[in-house]
C-alpha cells in the first residue's frame, strides 16, 4: 500500500511539511526569533487627521525608567531617500492622516513602552481634513494607470448607442467598504544592528522585497541588509510591502546600536499602517441583444486614494476581458483624501470588480429572462476581448456547468422570496471568478547535492502559510526525478538566492519555473548522479509564449443563502467553488487555498466593513470586536472541486496561481442568491440583516 | 497600561474595606472586560483586588424553588449548570449567545453585570465620550451608532449595555445581593443598571466599594415557557443588535403572564413593560403580538445609523412570542 499522504508526486495531498512545527508550537515566527537583551518598540500615531506636530514633548516618557530612547521628527536621522512616505518616518512634522507614524517610544519591556506613550504630550496645528470617500469633482482624478501594471481607460466601439439600441439594459451602481486585511499573525519585526550590518527578523510577503526598499531609504547597501522570514501568519497583500513599524524599528535598533529592537503592532494600529482594500464605487452598464448576448459593457470604477502616496486599485479591470462585447468602456478614477495609504488585499481590484460586475450580470440574466449560468455561457468569449489573443486555456463554461451539475443548481426555480421554512427564505445564486496568471521574472534557485544523497533547493521565497514550502519541494523533487523526501527545500531569506515577492498569485508560478529551471541545467551539468558538492544556481527564462495568449484562471462559485424573515439575518449554510487553475501542485494545501479564500469571501460579503468617522478622519471599529470577520459559526459546507486543466503555455509545470482567484465572486454568489431568498436586491457591501428587513 | 497593585482577596470583608478605601482600587473577576479597558487607557486602576477567590462560586437551589447564583460562578459554568438549564432556559441561552466559549470560561456572574458599553468612542481615548471623561461630549451622538440606544438614551450619552446575561435577567425579575461597609442590600437587576441621564459615567447605582455577592432568581412558574432571542451581524461572537428575553405563560388561548426584557436598545437591559401590559389576558394572535411590539416601541427614537432596530424589533418580539404561544404539536 502507498501512503498518499507521504508521496510527493505533482499534484497529490502531501502533508505540510512544516506541519508538525506548526501545531506544536515550534515554528518561530518574526518575533518569536531569539535575540540578545532585546528592547521594545511602541510607536507614537498622530490623533489629528491633517496638519503638523507644533510641540512634542517626550520628557515625561523619558523620565520613566526602563525607556531608553523616543525617537520623533526632532532626533530622528535624515533618511537618504524619501521617495516612499511610508518609510520614510519621521522626517518633518506634517500630518498627513490619522494614526500617522510621529515617534516610538523604546524601552525594556512591552508594557513600559506601551505606558510610556500614553505620557508623550503633544501639541498639534490642525488643518481642515477631507477623509470622507464620495464622488465629488474636487476629491477625484483619473490615474496614470492602475495596479498591477495596467494601462489607461479602454474605449471601443461606442458604448452609448451600442446602450440605446439595445434590446435589454442594466444600469446599476455599486459600493463596496474599506476592508482590512487582518492576517493572523499581526505585523512584527525585529531589528538587530551590527557592524554597520542590519538584520531583519520580520513577517512579509517577500524578503527581497524588503530589503530592496529598506536598503537605499536608509542609503545603506543592500547587501548589508539580512532579511529573515522563515514562518509568516497570512499576509492577504498587507505584507507585500515594508510599512513604517519595519523603518522605526530599524532607525531605533541603529540609534542604540548593540541592542534589538522588536515591535509588533497591535490590530488597532494595523488599521492605519498596514493598508486595507480602497472603499469603492462602480457602475455597470450592460446592454444586450434578444438573443441575450451583450452588446454594451461600461465599468466605471471610483476607488480611494491616499492624499501622501496614490494607490490605485484596479476595479474595472476584470470587465476588459471577462465576456463578449462588441462596445465596452472600462474607467478608473481615484477619490484623493487625508486618510491611511490603502494598498493589497487579496485579489485587489477583482475582489470588489467582478462584485459588481457579476452583480450586474446577474440583474441582466434575470432582465433578459435567461439562467444566470447559461447567461454567462452564452457571452463567453473565444479570444481575449481587449488584445483579441487566443486564451493560453479558458475553461469558465465547464466550471459552471460542472458546478451547476454538482450543486444541483439545474432544477433550480427561478422565482424569488418563495422558498420559506421555519421562518427564514432560502435562495442560490451564481457568479464568476477570474484572476490572471502572473508570473514574475528574475527569480534565481541554487540546487546542490548534498553528503546524505540529498537535494538541497535554495530559493529566497516566502511561506506565508499558503503551503509554499511543499508545493515548491514537490515541483523540485518532480524535476529533479526524486522521491520529495530527498529534497531539503530552504527558502524564507536574503540569505538564499533572490526571488520574486508572494504577491498577485504569482509566487508557486515564478518560484517553481525557476527551481525547474535549476534542476534542468543541474542535471545538464552534473548528470543523474551528481557528485557530492555538485551545485548549480540557474534563472529562469522568460515565458517565450508571454505575450502570446491571455493567462487567466476561472472558477465559478455557488452559494445557497437563507435569510430571517423577521430579523433579516442572513446564513450561508451551503457554498461551492469550481476552479479551472492549470494543474493542481498539491490537493490538499491547493484545497485550503480556495477554502480560504472562499470563507475569506463569505466574510466579506457578510461582515467586513471599516467604518471611517469624517470629523476624526479614522476607522472607528479598528479592533476584531467591532471589525467583524466571519466566525466559524457563519461558515457553513463549503465544498471545493477543480477542473483537470493542461496548460502548455502559462509556464513549464502548467500551473496557474491560486490565492486569489477563491475570494472572487463570492460576494456576488451570495448577494444573487440572497435576492433569489427575498426579491430583494443590495447592491452595497456588506450585506447586513437590517438591508433584508421587511 | 499604567502600572498597578494587585492583590488576592481572602474574604469579602477585607477585600470591602480596602476597595472602599481606597478610590482608586477596584475589584477583577474574569477580567475580561476590565483587562481590555487597562490596556486600552479606558481605566487606570491603582490596585485590582482579585475575588475570584471568595467563596461564590456555587449555584444554590432556594427553598421555595429559587436559585442563588454566586457572584464569581463562570459564565460558562452557569450556563451548563443543570437546575438552570432545567428551569431558566432562557438564562443558559442568553449565557450561550454571549462573547466565545474563552470568554465565557473566565467571565463571571457579578462581572457579566458590571460590565462596559462597548460603544467604539468610549473604547478610544482619542475621541470625546462623556461616559470616559465627563464633559468632552458625545461622539456617537452624530457619529456611527448602529449599534447605538434607541430607548431611554440622553443627548449626553446613547451607549448601549452589551450583556445578554442581564437581559434574561431582567426577564427573570432577579434580584442582586450586594455587601458593602454598611452591611448587605438587595437590588431588583431591573434598577441596578441606570439610563444615561446627565450622568452617562454612572452605569449602576453601587457605590465604590459595594461587592455584588450574588443574584437570586425566583422560583419559575411550572407553565411558563421562555426563551432568548439573539439577533446579530455574526453567527457567533457579535454584540446584540436586537435582543429579546421572555417568559410567557398561556391560559386557554390567552396569555396570562409575561415578563420580557430587550437588549441592544438601551442604556440597560430593557424591561418591557409596556409590552407586558398589552399582552396581560390577550388572545396570542398576530395583532396583540404587534400591538405589544408597538406599545413598547412607541418611545422610541432613532439615531442616524440604527433606525432598523425598531422594525426589527418589533418583527423579532413578534416572532419570539409566536414561538412561545404555539400550542403543542400545533
Amino acid at each position: 500500500m502507498t501512503d498518499v499522504s507521504n508521496s510527493g508526486k505533482l499534484g497529490e495531498p502531501l502533508e505540510r511539511l512544516d506541519g508538525p512545527a506548526k501545531v506544536t508550537g515550534t515554528a518561530r515566527y518574526a518575533f518569536e526569533q531569539p535575540v540578545d537583551d532585546p528592547l521594545y518598540l511602541h510607536p507614537l500615531q498622530a490623533d489629528i487627521a491633517r496638519g503638523r506636530v507644533v510641540r512634542i514633548d517626550t520628557s515625561p516618557a523619558e523620565a520613566l525608567s526602563g525607556v531608553h530612547t523616543v525617537l520623533t521628527h526632532e532626533n530622528a536621522e535624515s533618511l537618504s531617500s524619501r521617495v516612499d512616505v511610508e518609510l520614510a518616518v519621521l522626517q518633518s512634522p506634517e500630518i498627513g492622516y490619522r494614526g500617522q507614524v510621529i515617534g516610538a517610544v523604546v524601552a525594556d519591556t512591552q508594557e513600559i513602552a506601551a505606558h510610556a506613550a500614553g505620557l508623550v504630550e503633544v501639541t498639534y496645528e490642525r488643518h481642515p481634513h477631507d477623509t470622507v470617500f464620495r464622488s465629488d469633482d474636487e476629491i477625484v482624478y483619473t490615474p496614470d494607470g492602475s495596479n498591477p501594471m495596467i494601462g489607461e481607460d479602454l474605449d471601443r466601439g461606442d458604448v452609448d448607442e451600442a446602450l440605446a439600441a439595445a434590446e435589454y439594459a442594466v444600469d446599476a451602481t455599486y459600493t463596496t467598504p474599506a476592508e482590512y486585511n487582518n492576517p493572523m499573525e499581526p505585523h512584527a519585526t525585529i531589528a538587530v544592528w551590527e557592524s554597520a550590518e542590519l538584520t531583519l527578523y520580520d513577517s512579509n510577503q517577500g524578503s527581497y522585497t524588503v530589503r530592496d526598499m529598506i536598503a537605499p531609504t536608509l542609503g545603506m547597501d543592500p547587501q548589508r541588509v539580512h532579511v529573515f522570514a522563515p514562518h509568516v501568519g497570512g499576509g492577504f497583500g498587507s505584507k507585500g510591502v515594508p510599512h513604517a513599524h519595519v523603518m522605526l524599528a530599524a532607525l531605533a535598533a541603529r540609534k542604540l546600536e548593540g541592542r534589538p529592537v522588536k515591535c509588533a503592532l497591535s490590530r488597532r494600529q494595523m488599521f492605519s499602517l498596514v493598508g486595507y482594500r480602497p472603499p469603492t464605487r462602480q457602475r455597470v452598464r450592460l446592454g444586450a441583444d434578444s438573443a441575450g448576448r451583450l452588446t454594451a459593457t461600461e465599468h466605471s470604477a471610483l476607488e480611494q486614494t491616499a492624499r501622501v502616496k496614490e494607490y490605485a486599485e484596479q476595479s474595472a479591470s476584470a470587465a476588459r476581458n471577462m465576456y463578449v462585447s462588441a462596445n465596452r468602456r472600462i474607467t478608473n478614477e481615484l477619490a484623493v483624501l487625508d486618510v491611511p495609504v490603502p494598498t493589497w488585499m487579496r485579489a485587489p481590484g477583482e475582489a470588489g470588480g467582478m462584485y459588481a460586475l457579476e452583480t450586474a450580470m446577474d440583474e441582466m440574466a434575470l432582465t433578459c429572462g435567461v439562467d444566470p449560468v447559461e447567461f454567462r455561457v452564452r457571452n463567453e468569449p473565444e479570444r481575449a476581448p481587449e488584445s483579441g489573443l487566443p486564451f493560453s486555456s479558458r475553461n469558465l463554461v465547464s466550471c459552471l456547468r460542472q458546478g451547476a451539475e454538482m450543486f444541483g443548481w439545474n432544477d433550480r426555480d427561478p422565482e424569488p422570496g418563495v422558498r420559506r421554512e421555519n421562518g427564514w427564505l432560502s435562495g442560490t445564486g451564481v457568479a464568476a471568478a477570474t484572476f490572471p496568471s502572473f508570473s514574475i521574472p528574475g527569480s534565481k534557485a541554487t540546487i546542490g547535492y548534498e553528503p546524505g544523497g540529498y537535494y538541497r533547493v535554495e530559493i529566497g521565497a516566502v511561506d506565508l502559510g499558503t503551503g509554499s514550502r511543499t508545493a515548491l519541494s514537490q515541483i523540485a523533487a518532480e524535476a529533479l526525478e526524486v522521491p520529495v523526501e530527498a529534497v531539503r527545500l530552504h527558502l524564507g531569506s536574503t540569505e538564499q538566492p533572490r526571488a520574486s515577492i508572494a504577491g498577485g498569485s504569482s509566487g508557486t508560478a515564478s518560484w517553481g519555473s525557476t527551481i525547474v529551471q535549476a534542476a534542468r541545467e543541474f542535471r545538464a551539468e552534473h548528470g543523474a548522479e551528481p557528485a557530492e558538492g555538485a551545485e548549480t544556481t540557474a534563472e529562469a527564462a522568460a515565458n517565450p509564449a508571454a505575450g502570446e495568449y491571455a493567462m487567466n484562471a476561472y472558477g465559478a462559485q455557488f452559494a445557497e443563502v437563507a435569510v430571517n424573515a423577521d430579523s433579516g439575518e442572513i446564513r450561508v449554510p451551503r457554498m461551492l467553488g469550481v476552479f479551472a487553475a492549470g494543474r493542481i501542485v498539491n490537493a490538499r494545501t491547493a484545497r485550503s487555498q480556495f477554502l480560504g479564500g472562499m470563507t475569506m469571501g463569505l466574510s466579506m460579503a457578510l461582515h467586513e466593513h471599516g467604518v471611517l468617522d469624517g470629523r476624526f478622519g479614522h476607522v472607528v471599529n479598528h479592533d476584531l470586536a467591532g471589525y467583524h470577520v466571519a466566525g466559524n459559526a457563519d461558515v457553513g459546507s463549503v465544498e471545493v472541486s477543480w477542473l483537470d486543466e493542461h496548460d502548455p503555455h502559462v509556464n513549464p509545470m502548467g500551473i496557474k496561481g491560486i490565492g486569489e482567484i477563491g475570494i472572487v465572486g463570492v460576494a456576488a454568489a451570495i448577494g444573487n442568491a440572497a435576492r433569489h431568498a427575498t426579491g430583494i436586491r443590495v447592491r452595497e457591501l456588506p450585506l447586513t440583516p437590517e438591508k433584508f428587513l421587511i | 497600561m499604567k502600572p498597578f497593585d494587585y492583590q488576592r482577596a481572602d474574604d469579602a470583608d477585607s477585600a470591602i474595606a480596602t476597595v472602599s478605601g481606597d478610590p482608586e482600587a477596584r475589584y477583577i473577576g474574569g477580567g475580561t472586560n476590565l483587562v481590555d479597558h487597562m490596556k486600552l487607557g479606558i481605566t487606570e486602576p491603582g490596585k485590582l483586588v482579585d475575588i475570584t477567590r471568595l467563596p461564590y462560586d456555587s449555584v444554590e437551589a432556594l427553598p421555595g424553588g429559587g436559585v442563588r447564583i454566586g457572584a464569581t460562578v463562570r459564565n460558562s459554568d452557569l450556563a451548563a449548570s443543570h437546575v438552570i438549564r432545567q428551569r431558566y432556559p432562557v438564562l443558559a441561552q442568553a449565557l450561550l449567545a454571549g462573547a466565545s466559549g474563552q470568554l465565557r470560561n473566565l467571565a463571571t456572574t457579578g462581572g457579566n453585570l458590571l460590565q462596559r458599553t462597548r460603544c467604539s468612542y468610549f473604547q478610544d481615548t482619542s475621541t470625546p465620550c462623556n461616559k470616559r471623561e465627563p464633559g468632552t461630549g458625545c461622539s456617537a451622538l452624530e457619529g456611527w451608532n448602529r449599534y447605538h440606544a434607541v430607548l431611554g438614551a440622553s443627548e449626553h450619552c446613547v451607549a448601549t449595555n452589551p450583556s445578554d446575561m442581564a437581559v434574561a435577567l431582567a426577564a427573570l425579575d432577579a434580584t442582586v445581593l450586594v455587601r458593602g461597609q454598611e452591611g448587605q442590600r438587595r437590588i431588583p437587576v431591573t434598577e441596578l443598571h441606570r439610563l444615561p441621564g446627565d450622568e452617562p459615567e454612572r452605569e449602576t447605582v453601587l457605590e465604590h466599594g459595594e461587592l455584588i455577592t450574588a443574584v437570586e432568581l425566583p422560583a419559575p412558574s411550572e407553565s411558563s415557557r421562555s426563551t432568548y432571542r439573539k439577533v446579530r451581524d455574526r453567527a457567533s461572537y457579535a454584540f446584540a443588535l436586537v435582543s429579546v428575553a421572555a417568559v410567557v405563560e398561556v391560559s386557554e388561548g390567552a396569555i396570562s403572564h409575561a415578563r420580557i426584557a430587550l437588549g441592544g436598545l438601551a442604556h440597560k437591559p430593557w424591561r418591557a413593560t409596556a409590552a407586558e401590559e398589552a399582552l396581560r389576558g390577550a388572545p396570542a394572535t398576530e395583532e396583540t403580538f404587534r400591538n405589544a411590539a408597538e406599545a413598547e416601541l412607541a418611545e422610541a427614537r432613532a439615531l442616524r445609523d440604527n433606525a432598523f432596530k425598531i422594525p426589527m424589533t418589533r418583527n423579532t418580539l413578534s416572532a419570539v412570542l409566536r414561538e412561545l404561544t404555539r400550542q403543542e404539536g400545533a
